[in-house]
């Protein structure tokens, strides 16, 4: 089958990958580029978990083109924080209680983070029509949404204060 | 934080202890089953029935083997034992359960979607191109869609020469006749539950190869590495040749007990000598894996006038779909639960599980028990309302105390605290949100449950861990247990740092490895907990004994004087007088004293119950839980928004209080969605919601925060006096919604889900 080059910026990191025309940028995060933290739920753009931020905007990779994605800036899970240097996301996530079998995590997490950037003070409400496109089926959203409002307000203090410091 | 209870100092235990696994989840380092690449690897893909009932008449897969790419096709010629039962770890066998399918479909079709071959080739667009070119020729058969038709003299047979009626049990207790003769009130009605698919977001997947000794192993999404006896069997060779590691799961809710692709992956590597992957789509997840079991309940139930229960009767039918598989034990556990957690003098419970032409049931979270619920408390709540009570007054007046004996006969030895678990959840709805007005009808709902955990007790259920304490004082638990994202091995990460005395980082756990790490059961049946936490306390434990043993020595003092804490050994009387952990480790070491025990817990061990009277204990014990909802319904529409949702469980004690919050939270969920909108829709065994597009599970959206209550007895049977909570915090969710909705409209919806369309044909309006 024909395959197209495309570079992407993964994560901050230009990628070169042979795709073809139909592939879905999904398949070609997964397959081609080993971004296994993209979770592959669906395949149909109705759960979430492959969500990341394309161009600044979450959208669901099952749903884009790996060619629509050429030339331009993706952000996957690996790309919001890593151990070394975490989003209060993160932090807040584990803290909440947010995640339990976590297959859902990379697309909701992702999700917040475009959320967040958009909007650095959400209320309750708008915090869970941010994550509406990522199912959970584990944790009730109740724990999320708390996780969510709490990295939010850390956001705000500023990276590396806490409200008990 | 739970409450009620002189908690005993624990340093760890019962405390929110963020869990390790977490760290991995959010920074997308877990390696799920789908994560996981092997070199050289075939991909595997299932051809499937488009018929529901058929009989093949031939297979041709000549074309399909000369596909170029294309490695192996298989059929059911091609597996040695193709037909096979699901079983899993229970050590003691017991005759007439044992759950019967097909690995490959051969003679008759008995739903659609179900497997009839497997393919093997060097990409999926090969495997689907080869798939194609499978030629089956198939006699469509009329087959039989509605239990209740399929258990009829003269209906369609959906097996060859069974009949369709798998199997029926009985609960007798007084005289359900005289009974009656009792009640001032009698309400009596029939209900309808739907099929409902898990929808965990991990669709089934696995890889598989050999070892370099020929060993068959699979790595796969499972609630049950010891499959690994069953996939042996099926193959022919001998146990220790298949092995099965199970990494964390994207969720399992008892999808994942059953075998998924396991099988499949373990015949294809055989015959191909290769690595192969299998997994599913998401359609072909919810069109041809196990589902929750849809059930007709027929219940006749009669009270006082001071609203006492006098006679419950209820007919049960459960839909077993194309396959046994689990259906006996399913519906073992609603004949036993069918009376709710009420005390009533005369009881007659009759149940049959009946095969059909529609995707098969098996186990589904709550495992029988979110059916009978549904109609049990909807029973209570109509007869409140003809006597003029509350829903909570006639609970009340009802709810099975300690001491008190079930319909079956069973003796709750263990704490019961449904009542305060009800007065609780109510009080926290707190003021109403506001009055109802002409067209939006405000109304509050509650449920109560006893849900068991633990296997059933003539399975002789059994679990082992290991626990060894390495040269620097750092702590390995292994565990044969899967973790489905409850927190399973991080709770049991807690338990030993609590014995030991070392922080939790301390503990590393090593799961899900059936050739590696100790045998422990199945994580299904809210056992995990229980069973496995119980067997790592008592490996800890013994542990713990050696190294205190030792310090004293050390510390020349008495053994009983010492507690251990903060990575040391010290007189608890004078903490100044310690040791490090470290130093007893190697002081151990020294005089070759073993630094590991593995330990074995037994469940109670009972014989089979009598099935004619269904006296007889079939559970360890139970939990008791109760959830309250506020509802407005849009009397126009029919629409309903859910305003509040409280859960309240006694959970004896928490092990980790996030852990244990998040059961809550996510079981009161999982039961609101079969409540509100889940329902696999069948057209004469044809799956007409095959997608999340379709089979709509709550988001994020339709639902407010959960309000978590947990009451701390201490009362239970699991590890520090822990009771489950995986499936109880699920089961009366659905009911406390049609509650709440039947208290806002005045009118009953009798079948689930409750959706607008029923509830105005229920007002009259449709």
């Amino acid at each position: 089958m024909t395959t197209y080059p495309i570079d992407i910026k993964v994560n901050g990191e230009w990628k070169r990958a042979e795709v073809t025309a139909r592939e879905t940028l999904l398949d070609a995060l997964r397959n081609r580029l080993r971004a296994f933290e993209v979770k592959d739920g669906c395949s149909q753009g109705d759960c979430g978990a492959c969500t990341v931020i394309l161009a600044g905007r979450a959208v669901n990779a099952c749903l884009t083109l790996a060619v629509q994605a050429n030339g331009k800036e993706i952000t996957t899970l690996k790309g919001v924080g890593t151990s070394e240097n975490p989003d209060p996301l993160q932090k807040s996530f584990v803290e909440h209680g947010a995640i339990q079998c976590g297959f859902c995590t990379p697309g909701v997490v992702v999700s917040a983070k475009a959320l967040l950037e958009a909007n650095p003070n959400p209320n309750r409400e708008e915090i869970r029509e941010g994550i509406s496109g990522n199912l959970c089926r584990c944790t009730g959203y109740t724990q999320i949404v708390e996780a969510i409002e709490d990295a939010a307000a850390h956001g705000r203090r500023g990276v590396g204060e806490r409200e008990d410091a | 934080m739970p409450e009620n209870r002189t908690r005993p100092a624990y340093r760890i235990i019962g405390k929110a202890a963020p869990r390790p696994d977490a760290w991995a989840k959010v920074f997308g380092d877990t390696a799920y089953a789908h994560d996981y690449t092997v070199p050289g690897m075939l991909c595997a893909k299932v051809l499937r029935s488009r018929h529901p009932a058929a009989r093949v008449l031939s297979i041709d897969t000549g074309d399909a083997e000369k596909l170029p790419g294309v490695d192996a096709v298989l059929t059911a010629k091609d597996v040695p034992n193709n037909e096979t039962a699901t079983r899993f770890g229970q050590t003691h066998q017991v005759g007439g359960f044992e759950g019967l399918y097909r690995v490959l479909a051969e003679k008759k079709i008995r739903f659609k979607g179900e497997a009839v071959a497997l393919v093997a080739a060097t990409s999926e667009a090969v495997a689907e191109e080869a798939l194609g070119l499978i030629h089956v020729e198939y006699e469509p058969l009329e087959g039989v869609f509605d239990p209740v038709e399929a258990k009829q003299a003269g209906a369609y047979q959906v097996g060859e020469d069974e009949s369709n009626v798998i199997c029926s049990y009985k609960v007798r207790k007084g005289d359900v006749e005289e009974g009656f003769k009792l009640a001032d009130v009698v309400v009596e009605q029939t209900y309808r539950v739907p099929m409902v698919d898990h929808a965990y977001l991990e669709p089934e997947s696995g890889v598989a190869w050999l070892d370099q000794d020929g060993v068959i192993t699979i790595r796969s999404a499972t609630q049950v590495i010891e499959h690994f006896r069953g996939i042996a069997d099926v193959l022919g060779v001998s146990h220790n040749r298949v092995r099965i590691i199970a990494p964390m799961l994207g969720g399992g809710f008892g999808g994942k007990e059953d075998i998924t692709v396991e099988t499949y992956l373990a015949l294809l590597v055989w015959k191909t000598r290769k690595p192969v992957s299998l997994t599913y789509t998401r359609e072909e997840s919810i069109r041809s894996h196990g589902k929750r079991h849809p059930y007709v309940m027929r219940y006749k139930t009669g009270a006082t006038k001071a609203g006492k229960l006098v006679a419950l009767e209820a007919e049960l039918t459960s839909d077993a779909g194309g396959y046994v598989y689990l259906s006996p034990w399913v519906l073992l556990y609603s004949t036993v639960g069918a009376t709710g957690p009420y005390d009533i003098p005369h009881v007659k419970v009759d149940s049959e599980t009946v095969l059909t032409n529609n995707t098969f049931s098996s186990a589904n979270r709550g495992f029988g028990a979110p059916q009978v619920c549904f109609a049990c408390e909807s029973q209570l709540d109509e007869l409140a309302k003809q006597l003029g009570l509350s829903p909570l007054e006639i609970r009340r007046k009802n709810y099975l105390r300690t001491g008190d004996a079930l319909a079956t006969g069973r003796v709750l030895e263990h704490s019961v605290e449904t009542e305060q678990t009800a007065d609780r959840a109510l009080e926290a709805l707190g003021e109403p949100s506001g009055p109802s007005s002409p067209t939006e009808r405000i109304g509050r709902g509650i449920a109560s449950s006893m849900t068991s955990y633990g296997r059933m007790t003539f399975l002789h259920d059994t679990s082992r861990a290991l626990v060894s304490i390495e040269m620097d004082g750092s702590v390995s638990v292994r565990c044969g247990l899967q973790d489905v994202g409850g927190g399973q091995a991080s709770s049991l990460a807690q338990i030993a740092a609590e014995v030991l005395g070392v922080p939790m980082e301390d503990v590393t756990v090593y799961v899900g490895d059936s050739a590696l790490t100790p045998l422990a059961g199945t994580t299904t049946a809210t056992r995990l907990l229980y069973m496995s936490g119980n067997a790592t306390k008592k490996a800890a434990t013994a542990v713990r004994h050696s190294l205190v043993k030792k310090a004293a020595d050390l510390l020349d003092v008495d053994p009983e004087e010492l507690a251990m804490g903060d990575r040391q050994i010290y007189s608890a009387g004078d903490p100044d007088r310690a040791v490090a952990l470290e130093r007893v480790v190697k002081a151990c070491a020294a005089d070759g004293i073993p630094l590991y025990d593995v330990a074995q817990f037994n469940a109670p061990a009972r014989e089979l119950i009598d099935f004619q009277t269904g006296q007889g204990q079939v559970f360890p014990d139970f939990t008791f839980g109760t959830q309250a909802m506020e509802v407005s319904v849009d009397i126009e529409t029919g629409a309903v928004k859910v305003l509040k949702i409280v859960s309240c469980y006694d959970v004896g004690q928490a092990i980790n209080t996030l852990s244990a919050e998040g059961q809550l939270h996510g079981g009161a969920l999982y039961g609101l969605g079969y409540g509100m909108m889940e329902e696999v829709v069948l057209d004469k065994g044809n799956t007409l919601t095959p997608s999340f597009a379709e089979y709509l599970i709550p988001s994020a959206v339709d639902v407010p925060d959960v309000k978590t209550i947990m009451i701390e007895s201490g009362g239970g049977v699991g590890p520090f006096g822990a009771k489950g909570l995986g499936e109880p915090s699920c089961v009366p969710a659905a009911a406390a919604f049609a509650n709440a909705v039947s208290d806002a409209i005045g009118a009953r919806v009798c079948d689930l889900p409750v959706t607008p369309e029923r509830i105005l044909k229920a007002l009259g309006r449709f």
